[in-house]
């Protein structure tokens, strides 16, 4: 297969990780090929932070560059506006409708753009919004945003709920199992 | 089935498989996880060194004693194992040596962008650089082997995008190792003229035999593809020239980066019509080419700064531009911050309220130096806020001294600060100190330190006690402070500025983001008191922010430190049974 490319992008602390994790093993799972690729160190300290998975019959580069994405899981508007240069012009954008001021807009030096959400769409890109905060909170964490976004992703791609639930298993520490597997669920049923 | 590894826990693995028996490492992204990961295996020994030189030379004692040795550390922290590096080339080893350095080209979390092949060329020693975590544990094996072979420590470089990519590696059991026998030997072990000159020679010709076996060695390979293009690439970048170009090229993969091939290079030339050299950072193999009489296409094209990927050599090779959609205004930046209740804020606050000069160092705390905190004037290097101070006081005079600070944290001060607090006291230095004691190496994902009690395998130890040492190096005012309580804080360096002596502060409280840390409930914004005067931003802390002229607490991120509290003129701020966003 022709080699997918997703882009996971958010807010240091948010946990991107995870969600790039559980991408992880269900790839592996299947016997294809795939690279994970993060920057750990300062950008983790509430800066904007991004994952890239790729993955298909042999993956040579580890990083996504623009105009290159599939898929953009976003977990913060802002971060959507960021990155969505990087975004295939055929690509799929979804994104959380939280919205996480950095230091500069806190301080007054810059403004927090409006809208948006409004204006990727009327750059002629494929945008889904979701309330993940929300669906988070519903299924008992506020902190399983993204399980939420990766249930919401999981229905355009080729990988079946069995298998996903057995990523969650295998990467989720028992005592938060329940609720991640909740926060997929909403996810992966989640409807406009 | 294969798993899925970081390219540094796939160094780690290989660590393991081939019989390493000693790590000695400091943390340093992006190098920090392979000694992390190392440290999950039992028959391994790992240990945080206090800097890279008392590492590095761990590891070079430890592979004289026998045993296959390992140190990491970034691309800086070389500069400070330099020392050992350079002689340890002359002396040799006995069982074998890998140093690994793994640069940080586009500095994500770097204070330069420097290019570590160039210290394999200067101390002379052999390095190699794997492009993917399946490499990254099969070249461990090939640098022991190396090393062994021909006497000498092998430099292992890594990157920031193999250190922390994962790909798929398959893996073997451990190959145990019987420990090799020492034999006291002067003429190889001790480096005195007399011996050193000797060793010398003997390292000219390890090099030359070394490029004999990088002709023919199966980690330097020929992929053929169109022979229209010829390409010569190293690590990562060997994975960006791959993706753009795929068969429309062919490659000349160099798995050893130092010393390079010299016939292979030429063979390879022959046979392709336009080579380029593709290599992240500086042209070290263009240069070795235009060495060899080989004309090559290289930084010409492919800037010397920051990263390279598969679009910058497809923009470059193929003239294609990528197609992209652009957000029409603009997007505020995002950098890192100091964490909710980070302990470092409230010291800050105090410092950028004082107006003093701010001689920074390497840690969480250089967030200091970003607004609206902006308080830090200078950060060169670790060790170099005391040092730097001493300095600059030095030129400018006691007033001077009276209007300025070092601050440096707890691992950075045993790293490389105290050598430069003895010399404020032995040259009889007048400066004020600061060391933020917040319990942890912070920056790089919590690694324990001598101060903290805890080996890197969890084991409890002797903790250097920081007044007790000031004390003995001959600081007579050594003053603790809470960073919460800036009325405190404020207070204390005020005093210790308009002594005339030396001073130390130490602002103790563990990191915020330590699991042993209680947190408080998040602080509640009384909304009637509250006039959206703004004071309770000027700490810069993220969980704080002001909507529709009222301040509001992010109840997802404030811990409940209460240091907004401090600020409030008007006592908007409560302690809180929760927050209102």
């Amino acid at each position: 297969m022709e080699t997918k490319s997703i882009m996971i992008v958010g807010v240091g602390g948010q946990g991107t990780l995870l969600a790039s994790r559980l991408l992880g093993y269900v790839i592996t799972s299947r016997g294809l090929d795939v690279k994970v690729s993060e920057v750990h160190g300062m950008s983790q300290r509430g800066g904007s932070v991004v994952t890239y998975v790729k993955f298909g019959d042999k993956v040579y580069s580890p990083v996504v560059e623009e105009g290159e994405a599939d898929f953009l899981l976003s977990f913060e508007l802002l971060e959507s506006a960021r990155w969505i240069s990087y975004l295939k012009p055929t690509g799929k954008l979804i994104s959380n409708t939280q919205q996480i001021d950095p230091m500069p807009v806190i301080s007054g030096a810059a403004q927090y753009p409006a809208e948006i959400a409004e204006k990727i769409a009327a750059l002629g890109c494929d945008i889904l919004t979701a309330d993940a905060l929300s669906l988070s909170e519903e299924a008992g964490n506020s902190k399983a945003v993204n399980v939420v976004l990766m249930g919401i992703l999981s229905n355009f791609l080729d990988f079946s709920a069995e298998e996903w639930d057995a990523a969650i298993d295998a990467c989720v520490p028992e005592k938060f199992r329940e609720v991640n597997h909740k926060a997929f669920r909403l996810g992966r049923s989640y409807r406009v | 089935m294969k798993k899925l590894l970081l390219g540094n826990e796939a160094v780690a693995r290989g660590l393991y498989e081939a019989g390493c028996r000693v790590v000695s490492s400091y943390p340093g992204t992006p190098s920090t996880e392979i000694t992390e990961y190392a440290a999950k295996y039992e028959d391994l020994y790992c240990e945080w060194a206090p800097n890279e030189k008392v590492a590095a030379e761990v590891a070079i004692g430890a592979a004289i004693g026998g045993g296959r040795s390992f140190c990491a550390m970034k691309h800086v922290g070389l500069n400070v194992a330099a020392d050992p590096l350079f002689t340890a080339s002359y002396a040799g080893v006995n069982a074998g040596l890998i140093i690994a350095v793994a640069d940080d080209p586009g500095m994500h979390s770097s204070q330069n962008e420097q290019d570590s092949r160039h210290y394999a060329i200067a101390a002379k020693v052999p390095m190699l650089e794997p492009s993917d975590s399946k490499e990254c544990r099969d070249f461990v094996s090939v640098a022991y082997q190396l090393s062994e072979e021909f006497d000498t420590p092998v430099l292992l470089r890594l990157s920031t995008r193999v250190s922390h990519s994962q790909s798929l590696v398959s893996l073997h059991d451990r190959v145990e190792l019987p420990l090799k026998e020492y034999r006291k030997d002067p003429q190889k072990y001790v480096m005195m003229p007399a011996m050193a000159k000797k060793k010398h020679v003997v390292v000219e010709e390890r090099t030359k035999k070394l490029v004999e076996w990088a002709e023919s060695a199966q980690i330097n390979k020929i992929e053929w593809g169109s022979t229209e293009v010829g390409i010569i690439t190293s690590g990562i970048a060997y994975q960006y020239a791959r993706e753009a170009m795929g068969e429309n090229a062919s490659y000349l993969k160099l798995g050893m980066v130092n010393p390079l091939p010299c016939d292979l290079i030429r063979e390879f030339a022959k046979r392709v019509k336009t080579l380029y050299v593709v290599e992240e950072l500086d042209g070290v193999i263009e240069q070795h080419c235009a060495q060899l009489g080989v004309k090559v296409i290289g930084k010409e094209l492919f800037s010397p700064i920051g990263e390279l990927s598969q679009k910058i050599v497809a923009e470059k090779l193929l003239g294609k531009k990528p197609e992209e959609k652009v957000f029409g205004e603009p997007v505020p930046p995002r950098p890192p911050v100091m964490c909710a209740g980070c302990p470092h804020r409230g010291l800050f606050y105090a410092l950028s309220k004082l107006k003093v000069m701010v001689s920074g160092d390497i840690g969480c705390y250089t967030l200091g130096a970003s607004a609206p905190l902006s308080a830090m004037d200078t950060t060169i290097c670790m060790g170099a806020s005391i040092s730097g101070l001493h300095g600059f006081n030095t030129a400018r005079g006691t007033e001077s001294a009276k209007h300025s600070v070092a601050v440096i944290g707890d691992s950075t001060f045993m790293h490389s600060g105290i050598t430069g607090l003895v010399n404020i006291v032995y040259n009889q230095g007048i400066s004020t100190v600061i060391i933020l004691d917040n319990s942890i190496t912070g920056m790089t994902g919590h690694q324990q330190n001598p101060t903290t009690g805890y080996t890197l395998k969890g084991d409890q130890t002797t903790a250097i006690n920081l007044e007790k040492l000031c004390d003995a190096l001959g600081i007579q005012n050594v003053s603790v402070v809470d960073p919460y309580d800036l009325k405190e804080t404020e207070a204390v360096i005020r005093r210790e500025l308009e002594k005339e002596e030396p001073s130390v502060i130490i602002s103790r409280r563990p990191c915020a983001l330590l699991k042993y840390v209680k947190h408080k409930k998040p602080m509640k914004i009384l909304t009637d008191a509250c006039r959206g005067c703004r004071q309770c931003l000027k700490i810069g802390c993220p969980a704080i922010s002001v909507r529709n002229g009222k301040a509001v607490i992010d109840n997802t991120l404030c811990v409940g430190c209460g240091l907004c509290a401090e600020l409030c003129a008007f006592h908007a701020i409560a302690d809180g049974e929760g927050g209102d966003n």
